[in-house]
């Protein structure tokens, strides 16, 4: 009886333990909910710079908290979503962005994969049509 | 002649792609193009640092060509970098000032006590808001300024021996003339 005591005592000090170190990490960053949403949205489509692989609203870098902050300010500002990434652009580039922009520069990234699907979809329609004329060609051809 | 044909066009083609990818070898993904490069560099004033109540006017560069390097004494690139800014302080030629990121005036004090300094002036940017609006993501950084105030160039990581002679020192020349 006794022991099962300890275990419950020892439960539940774990249950608070790490509900109360829950309370800790969500503590929202600023005091504006639906600022921190809209940040959190908006973050989550720009790239971090330092490490690149990484999320604006995920990376732990100084310059990403200290680039959060910034959104943060521009967002009470009034700044809309348009305005805050076009601030971001500008200082560090189309590279901040996860889905680049359509340009001349980006042309080729955006249509290249589509133009390689016609040639090759070119390709292979003149190679079986050539193939399907005859049986003849078929065997010359091996 | 046409068997050759196809044998030969898909051979092209491989080592077009092997050319590119070679190339792709060489290139540093950490290496961010600056889109900041050939527009107005950021106005800015910022206290100058160990001398309080003075402040460092980018407005006031206008007329001369200079580098600003943006550095630390946090960041162990920047103190590869030093002795190469020493040597480039040498030269009257080469104006470099210096902007301090992200640093307390104690500490970044301290290292050019002990190693010395090759700034005409350090502008100290405490908060990093400075460096947010010339899109440094990384110490050291070195921007080359034109007397226009446009930013001609954009040095990402230490400036190295080879690239003060092949890539700054030419252009400074240009710039200057």
């Amino acid at each position: 009886m006794k022991k099962l005591l300890i275990i419950l005592l020892l439960i539940a000090n774990f249950v608070l333990a790490s509900s109360s170190a829950f309370a800790g990490e969500a503590k929202p960053l600023g005091d504006d909910p639906v600022l921190e949403a809209r940040l959190k949205t908006l973050s989550q489509d720009l790239r971090c710079l330092v490490c690149q692989n990484t999320t604006l609203a995920d990376s732990s870098a100084p310059l990403a908290e200290d680039l959060r902050q910034e959104i943060r300010k521009l967002m009470r500002e009034g700044k809309s979503d348009k305005e805050v990434v076009d601030y971001l652009v500008a200082r560090y580039g189309d590279f901040v962005l996860y889905k680049p922009p359509v340009n001349n520069e980006t042309a080729l990234l955006w249509f290249g994969p589509f133009m390689l699907l016609i040639i090759g979809g070119f390709v292979l329609f003149r190679v079986l049509k050539k193939h399907a004329g005859s049986e003849d060609i078929q065997a010359e051809d091996v | 002649m046409k068997a050759t044909a196809k044998f030969l066009i898909p051979l092209a083609l491989f080592f077009v792609a092997v050319g590119f990818l070679f190339k792709g070898l060489y290139l540093d993904p950490h290496e961010v193009p600056s889109p900041l490069v050939g527009k107005p560099a950021p106005v800015f004033s910022a206290p100058i640092l160990s001398d309080a109540g003075k402040t460092f006017n980018s407005a006031d560069m206008r007329g001369k060509v200079y580098l600003l390097n943006v550095w630390a004494s946090w960041c162990g690139a920047c103190r590869d970098e030093h002795p190469v800014l020493m040597e480039m302080a040498k030269s009257d030629q080469i104006a470099t000032y210096g902007l301090d990121y992200k640093d307390t005036d104690q500490e970044a004090q301290a290292v050019l006590d002990a190693n010395g300094n090759p700034y005409k002036a350090i502008a100290t940017d405490a908060n990093g808001k400075i460096g947010i609006d010339y899109g440094v993501y990384g110490v050291p950084e070195t921007y080359v300024i034109d007397k226009a105030g446009v930013i001609r160039y954009k040095q990402i990581g230490p400036i190295t021996d080879e690239i003060l002679l092949t890539k700054i020192v030419p252009l400074l020349k240009e710039l200057q003339r």
